[in-house]
């Protein structure tokens, strides 16, 4: 994707883009902090879950201009051994949770070894190859439940201490993991290797000429964004104490690449936006049944056709607008 | 005591009572959840048709009369637990929901078992197959209804040993539900004195079944036990016929099938097939009114055993709450279990303190296109399984419920 | 497992091969849009959906039997594809190929709610033509005539649409216009209304093989997602832009997973994508292309 990402040449100013970047990130986390007053708090953590998924996936498109269809695999493998670690081996929450993430990290690592090579259509079809067989092992493995998955998860006490049965205690430590993540991508987004990713994205021959080993920055990129989508897995694991065939699920996968698209690839903030309102869809059309499938057929058609710049996308070219004219 | 004392007194006495029975009852209004797949696989067995079966339940029952408010909400699970898990959490705590019904799939109904454990509310399975339900994860506030991996494996499997189908090849779905029924059908098909020549497994979702078909030909066993669902048994019975599996004289048990299978099926693929249910609509006069009700509000489609099982579960249900007066859930599955179930649909039974409902097991056969007279006339009854051998022995589920 | 008999063994193959053929109908579709146009075809197993139910409309509403419905039924859904390229696709050629494959991705989303929504899932009855069923008893399998039928159709169809586009002038003039359209632009053929046709067939081609799988495989809103992918996984193995080479690469593997089907069934869902994943790592364009 990437001479054609929408809203990559944007940012001109990175003084304005700074100061834009503090003001939203601090309107969101006090956002998070008072919406369970508001909104049930269990749909807030799913939301919470998926933004995290669909920050570390837009870090490899929209930043890394690579578009997985795969990876469903990281979500729902670190989910399966979070859930294992916590049920079957006892462990305590953070550890279920590293013990998933550091699954999804290796298996972000195999993977990018084999696909990293390809690019384009040839990546994305590589990535789906390997996701169905994920996908198939998965179903067969006796530890994962096959249909059924793993079930009745314990939520543990976080350090020995803090009981997650709480619902709101559970809620602000989903809101901590979501915001670390999301700082770890600002962060190495807005660093030299993001700036070099950048480059690259946009014009690799020419970053290769300048000298740089590409495969070597887009591997990277690829298992920090296999890492932290499991790092999102694993935790939905504990919320929901369940790990099921949906989250390594091809159709898991189209929905990622849905939120990143709605929101506003290769923004900061759009992944997130995009997906409250994919996971906010969701919920209340869940009684229309496959009225789901449809609006999400909808948005993707309207997105492509009309909206290629996503939400926080639109909203950061109308702010850039009216700043020049102000 | 003067007068007015006395009718003070009794007033207060009385408002208080009612004030009590009243305020048992959660918000006054007792609200059922009827959670089932409305998009894909299993939409037809259950689907809109529950949430419509549900309500004649609650007409029938004359809820109104007997001074009971109660509301049905339906949701989609789409086959996902998590997906099932949620609305199950959101409707239980925050729409008042008091009883979740139906939920076929059992991934799903796993984890809905569990929610409405915890959280003290009842849960009437009729949709999903898993016996552990009933075993490793019984629960003092489940009842499960309508059939489960046992009583399949054990009607179809014996029924059919008995009659002649004592060679046996099994076609297995090959995941958990798959192996757990080919499990259960070939431990009932040893017992009974048959033999099982050979299986084979089958990914989940298979499209063609030739290949499968043709090592079920080379084994010559007389019966070909299909150990899938769905979609994967409406193939496998399709390419059957194409392959001509009954003219070589083998066939076919299907191992969980439902009337709009056969529905989608047609009778010239589905004919000759062997199966077991717990509710067919044309048994006696009872059921037929029942399924011309049904039908006329449901765009003609007649029930299945699964619609049949969310229509007696809440009738029974209602008569519990109505005679307990609360909606307390432990309570009332406790109730439930006390009283003997009636209803036009099973008949008599009861439901066991492991939470299974007890009720006969019907084996039928798919009839020729020649010998149906009407729409949905599909099956004819081989043979009635009592119904203190339909379902699996109280001490064996392995259920804590169970005092040894 | 080992101890094969092989009458058992040929069986297997003739199957494998039947669906193979299956496949090769599927993905020819497939790879002239991708091929010739450069649009990566999401909808295609939506399409072949259509094609399926549509001959059951056909037979149910109008009483057209399966041989009318293997010329409209193209032709139906064809035209739907002929819309959806001239409002939609159009407009994503100066883009990334990528939009296109979200596009149809997303439309294929929708078309198959909606058929969910009408129809249920449980799937609808569609009868074997009279004059096709039964079959032949050749000793070592019993072979249905309909699968006979399907070999031959779909060899025949797969055959001459390769020399459509590789041998005569049309195709030729097909395969310039997607090299350099300006060029053949200005020797007075309409571009434009050549591409559009062209997904056009390549949809009629799919909505083909739905109709021919109605018969056989149950009538349902979900059949087209089952093998879409199993399908890209074909014309990727093949070579994307390669035509003959996606229907010996369909074949091929029909008759592989076959033989997985007979020595190590459970295997057999994976075995095309292990493929897949092991030829994109060493000859990323397929073992037949060239691009």
């Amino acid at each position: 994707m990437s001479e054609q990402n929408p809203n990559a040449s944007a940012a001109h100013d990175p003084v304005w883009e700074a100061r834009y970047h503090r003001n939203a990130f601090i309107l969101m986390t006090v956002f998070f902090i008072v919406a369970p007053a508001f909104i049930y708090p269990v749909f807030l953590m799913k939301a919470l879950c998926f933004a995290l998924f669909a920050c570390a996936f837009n870090l490899l498109l929209g930043f890394g201009g690579l578009l997985s269809f795969g990876h469903a695999m990281f979500l729902g493998m670190a989910g399966y051994l979070s859930a294992h670690a916590a049920k079957v081996w006892g462990f305590p929450p953070e550890f279920a949770i590293l013990t998933g993430t550091v699954t999804a990290t290796v298996l972000g690592f195999i993977v990018g070894l084999l696909a990293i090579r390809r690019a384009g259509i040839y990546f994305a079809m590589i990535t789906l190859a390997l996701a169905q067989m994920v996908f198939f092992y998965c179903l067969q493995a006796p530890f994962t439940g096959g249909e059924d998955g793993i079930q009745s998860v314990p939520r543990g006490r976080l350090f020995g201490l803090l009981d997650l049965g709480n619902p709101m205690a559970m809620y602000y430590v989903v809101l901590a993991i979501f915001t670390a993540g999301f700082l770890l991508i600002y962060r190495v987004i807005h660093s030299p290797y993001g700036q070099v990713l950048k480059a690259i994205r946009e014009n690799e021959p020419r970053a290769i000429s300048l000298g740089y080993r590409t495969e070597r920055y887009k591997l990277v990129a690829f298992v920090l964004s296999a890492g932290l989508a499991g790092l999102a897995g694993a935790t939905k694991a504990i919320v929901f104490q369940l790990a099921s065939l949906t989250d390594v699920h091809w159709s898991m996968s189209g929905e990622v690449v849905l939120m990143t698209l709605l929101g506003g690839m290769g923004t900061i903030f759009g992944p997130v936006a995009g997906a409250f309102v994919i996971a906010a869809m969701e919920n209340y059309l869940s009684e229309l049944g496959a009225w789901v499938t449809i609006a999400q057929g909808i948005i993707f058609v309207i997105c492509v056709l009309a909206f290629r710049r996503g939400i926080m996308g639109e909203l950061e070219a109308f702010l850039r607008k009216r700043r020049k004219q102000g | 005591m003067n007068f007015k004392l006395k009718a003070i007194v009794a007033a207060a006495a009385l408002a208080l009572t009612a004030h009590a029975a009243q305020a048992q009852i959660s918000g006054n209004v007792v609200k059922i959840g009827v959670l089932n797949d409305q998009s894909s696989l299993y939409a037809d067995l259950g689907g809109p048709g529950s949430a419509l079966a549900a309500k004649m339940a609650i007409e029938d029952f004359k809820a109104k009369e007997k001074g009971l408010t109660v509301e049905v909400v339906s949701a989609d699970h789409q086959n996902k637990p998590d997906v099932g898990s949620q609305i199950a959490t959101k409707w239980i705590d925050s729409e008042g929901v008091d009883v979740i019904v139906d939920v076929p799939n059992s991934g799903v109904a796993l984890a809905v078992n569990q929610i409405v454990r915890d959280k003290g509310k009842v849960f009437i399975n009729s949709g999903a197959a898993s016996s552990d339900l009933t075993g490793a994860k019984c629960s003092p506030n489940t009842v499960h209804w309508t059939y489960d991996t046992w009583m399949l494996a054990n009607g179809t499997g014996s029924a059919i040993v008995k009659r002649g189908g004592d060679t046996w090849f099994f076609l297995t779905s090959d995941y958990a539900f798959g192996h757990a029924l080919e499990r259960d059908t070939e431990a009932v098909v040893l017992k009974a004195g048959g033999k099982v020549v050979s299986k084979v497994r089958h990914p989940l979702n298979t499209q063609d079944f030739s290949s499968f078909l043709l090592q079920a030909q080379a084994s010559k066993a007389k019966i070909i036990g299909m150990a899938n669902a769905g979609g994967d048994t409406i193939n496998t019975i399709k390419q059957a016929a194409e392959f001509g599996i009954a003219k070589g004289g083998q066939n076919l048990a299907g191992l969980l099938v439902f009337l709009t299978d056969v529905h989608g099926l047609g009778l010239d693929k589905a004919q000759g097939l062997i199966l077991t249910n717990t509710f067919y609509w044309d048994q006696n006069d009872g059921t037929r009114a029942f399924a011309k009700r049904f039908a006329a509000a449901n765009g003609g489609k007649y029930p299945t055993m699964v619609q049949a099982g969310v229509y007696a579960g809440v009738l029974h249900y209602l008569k519990a709450v109505a005679a307990l007066k609360s909606d307390d859930g432990t309570k009332v599955v406790a109730k439930m279990k006390e009283l003997p179930t009636d209803d036009p649909l099973f008949g008599k039974g009861t439901i066991r303190v492991d939470g299974r409902k007890i009720h006969p097991a019907y084996l039928v056969e798919v009839k020729k296109p020649s010998e149906s007279k009407g729409p949905y006339d599909y099956y004819k009854i081989l043979a009635t399984i009592p119904a203190d051998r339909a379902f699996r022995p109280l001490a064996d589920g392995g259920c804590e419920l169970v005092k040894k | 497992m080992f101890d094969i008999s092989i009458p058992a063994l040929m069986g297997q193959l003739l199957v494998g091969l039947i669906n193979g053929s299956f496949y090769a109908l599927l993905s020819l579709g497939l790879a002239v849009i991708f091929g010739l146009l450069n649009i990566i075809n999401f909808t295609h197993g939506a399409q072949y959906m259509m094609g399926a139910f549509v001959a059951y409309f056909l037979l149910n509403k109008l009483g057209l039997n399966y041989w009318w419905a293997l010329v409209i039924a193209p032709l139906a859904v064809g035209a739907t594809g002929v819309v959806i390229e001239r409002l939609m696709l159009k407009q994503l050629y100066k883009l990334d190929h990528l939009y296109g494959l979200l596009l149809t991705f997303g439309l294929a989303l929708i078309i198959e709610g909606i058929f969910r929504n009408e129809f249920g899932s449980a799937g609808l009855p569609y009868s074997m033509p009279e004059v096709l069923s039964g079959g032949f008893n050749l000793g070592f399998m019993f072979l249905p005539k309909y699968r006979a039928w399907v070999i031959v159709a779909s060899l025949v169809i797969c055959l001459s649409t390769w020399f459509l586009i590789e041998r005569t002038k049309l195709g030729a003039y097909l395969r310039a216009a997607t090299e350099n359209p300006a060029l053949v632009q200005a020797f007075g053929i309409n571009v434009p209304r050549m591409i559009t046709l062209t997904y056009g067939f390549g949809v009629g081609l799919a909505a083909l093989a739905g109709v021919f799988a109605a018969p056989i495989y149950q009538v349902s809103p979900q059949m087209g997602s089952s093998l879409i992918i199993v399908v890209f996984a074909v014309v990727v193995i093949g070579g994307m832009g390669s035509i003959m080479g996606s229907i010996l690469t369909g074949f091929g593997l029909g008759v592989i997973e076959g033989l997985t089907k007979y020595f190590y069934p459970e295997a057999s869902n994976t075995v095309i994508f292990v493929i897949m994943a092991i030829v994109l790592m060493f000859r990323p364009q397929g073992l037949f292309g060239q691009r």
